[in-house]
């Protein structure tokens, strides 16, 4: 008799097909359904600039785009997935050498401190940039309520996110 | 924390996802938006057998008028969808108003109605828009289907009447009659959070501009959506002013309510900002009627 296999989850229980597009690259893997969607990026996939913080839906820090609208990739089991367009924080940079133009206002603004919230604020913004090209102060305060950064105090992300409209409307 | 492992299906029509139901009875899990079910999960608060995901079901997702002028929405209507939709804004203002208190566009691009009205938390904003409405519901289980009105669905804390091989697949919410005006307030520590406490109101107007209906639902001062009907009642026949307006709000958060105390505030204090939320929702919504 050979010694056991190596336990591996998933193969233990029941795992699913899963094919969708990550970052526009296309994925075909076997996952178990328990597997959240944020778990599957960072591990499975290796994209950790997705954050991982409170797992019930309150923090933001998890959100990505599924077919371009933000969502919480915590409250999202990756079998869900198949067959969706799933964007990260890693799509954002054209290159290493380059950043979106949101990325570039929230370095300019001093929009971050410690980082952590920043990748789900980004993609939220993102979204929000692709809605509304000229938002208020208090719309791009709305929209940032279900971000929490326990850093900035949120004016200087504000004043980001309300630069890189204005930037975008001038360009 | 993660999910406890679980059978996972996702049927492809609603016939499938009845049979599972009832095969599995009490065993399955509906899984639609999961913004509230994944939480659950993530906590293990809950640990379902089967989880029976029914995006990938034709025909759920409809968001139409109905012949009556109604409205009727889907068990796969997003949130996002509802806020969105002019027509949701003409047909059921009352629901437009109250989505945006649903938590935040992250949770309402996957969040849908019918899964609020079935998950029955008592601070959330749906169900005491659909009990404000006179909403009905469709149950549909193997081999049948009732209607419920909103009023007879819910049942208690985290409790509807629906049956273990039962799915809510539609919503209906009644054309409002003319001289009608709706009002959604609550009040949150943050945009998104649980209400503290929370109001619908409704007001018909008669011709003579005397109210000839009206209707006070109050979110998260009870075990679920509470009807304030014997205080509403004495709003009929009378035209809807200031005094009265404010006399049977106070008469409602005195007698009707059964808020609980929590850390960020006190059951006194619900009761206070029901009282005034219930005034302020009425004065609104009797002036939209007048409008």
């Amino acid at each position: 008799m050979s010694a056991a296999a190596p336990f591996d989850p998933r193969a233990a229980a029941g795992s699913q097909p899963l094919r969708c597009t990550v970052n526009g690259a296309a994925v075909e893997r076997a996952v178990e359904p328990r597997l959240l969607l944020s778990d599957f990026l960072r591990h499975d996939l290796g994209l950790t600039g997705t954050h991982v913080g409170c797992e019930h839906g309150v923090c933001g820090a998890c959100t990505v785009l599924v077919d371009g609208e933000a969502v919480r990739s915590c409250l999202l089991l990756a079998v869900q997935a198949d067959g969706l367009a799933i964007e990260t924080v890693e799509s954002l940079a054209p290159g290493s050498a380059e950043l979106h133009p949101l990325q570039e206002a929230f370095r300019a603004h001093h929009a971050l401190q410690c980082g952590f919230c920043t990748p789900g604020i980004l993609m939220t913004m993102v979204a929000f940039l692709a809605e509304h090209s000229a938002p208020t102060e208090a719309e791009v305060r709305l929209a940032l309520a279900g971000n929490l950064c326990r850093c900035t105090g949120y004016q200087n992300i504000v004043d980001a996110v309300l630069a890189a409209a204005r930037s975008r409307r001038e360009r | 924390m993660k999910p406890a492992p679980f059978d996972y299906a996702a049927p492809r029509s609603l016939d499938e996802t009845l049979d599972l139901l009832a095969e599995r009875g009490g065993e399955g899990k509906i899984l639609a938006g999961g913004q509230s079910l994944l939480p659950v999960l993530n906590f293990r608060l809950a640990q379902p057998a089967l989880l029976v995901d029914v995006n990938r079901v034709a025909g759920l997702d409809t968001l139409a008028a109905t012949a009556d002028g109604g409205l009727a929405v889907g068990a796969l209507v997003r949130q996002r969808r509802l806020e969105r939709d002019p027509e949701v804004a003409r047909r059921a203002p009352l629901l437009a108003e109250a989505i945006r208190h649903v938590a935040h566009p992250q949770i309402r691009a996957r969040g849908t109605l019918c899964g609020s009205l079935a998950h029955a938390d008592p601070a959330a904003e749906l169900p005491a828009v659909a009990l404000a409405l006179g909403a009905r519901l469709r149950l549909r289980r193997r081999g049948g289907e009732r209607w419920l009105e909103a009023a007879r669905f819910f049942t208690g804390l985290f409790a509807t009447a629906l049956a273990p091989d039962e799915m809510l697949v539609e919503v209906h919410f009644p054309p409002a009659p003319a001289r009608t005006g709706t009002a959604f307030l609550e009040a949150a520590r943050r945009h998104g959070d649980y209400a503290q406490a929370g109001v619908a109101a409704s007001v018909t107007l008669g011709e003579d501009g005397r109210c000839r209906a009206a209707r006070l639902v109050f979110l998260a001062v009870g075990e679920g959506p509470i009807d304030a009907a014997r205080s509403a009642a004495a709003l009929v026949g009378e035209r809807p002013e200031g005094t009265l307006l404010e006399a049977v709000a106070r008469q409602a958060a005195a007698t009707e309510i059964d808020p609980l105390g929590d850390i960020h505030a006190s059951a006194e204090f619900k009761r206070h900002l029901a009282a005034v939320l219930a005034r302020r929702a009425l004065t609104e919504a009797s002036a939209r009627a007048a409008a």
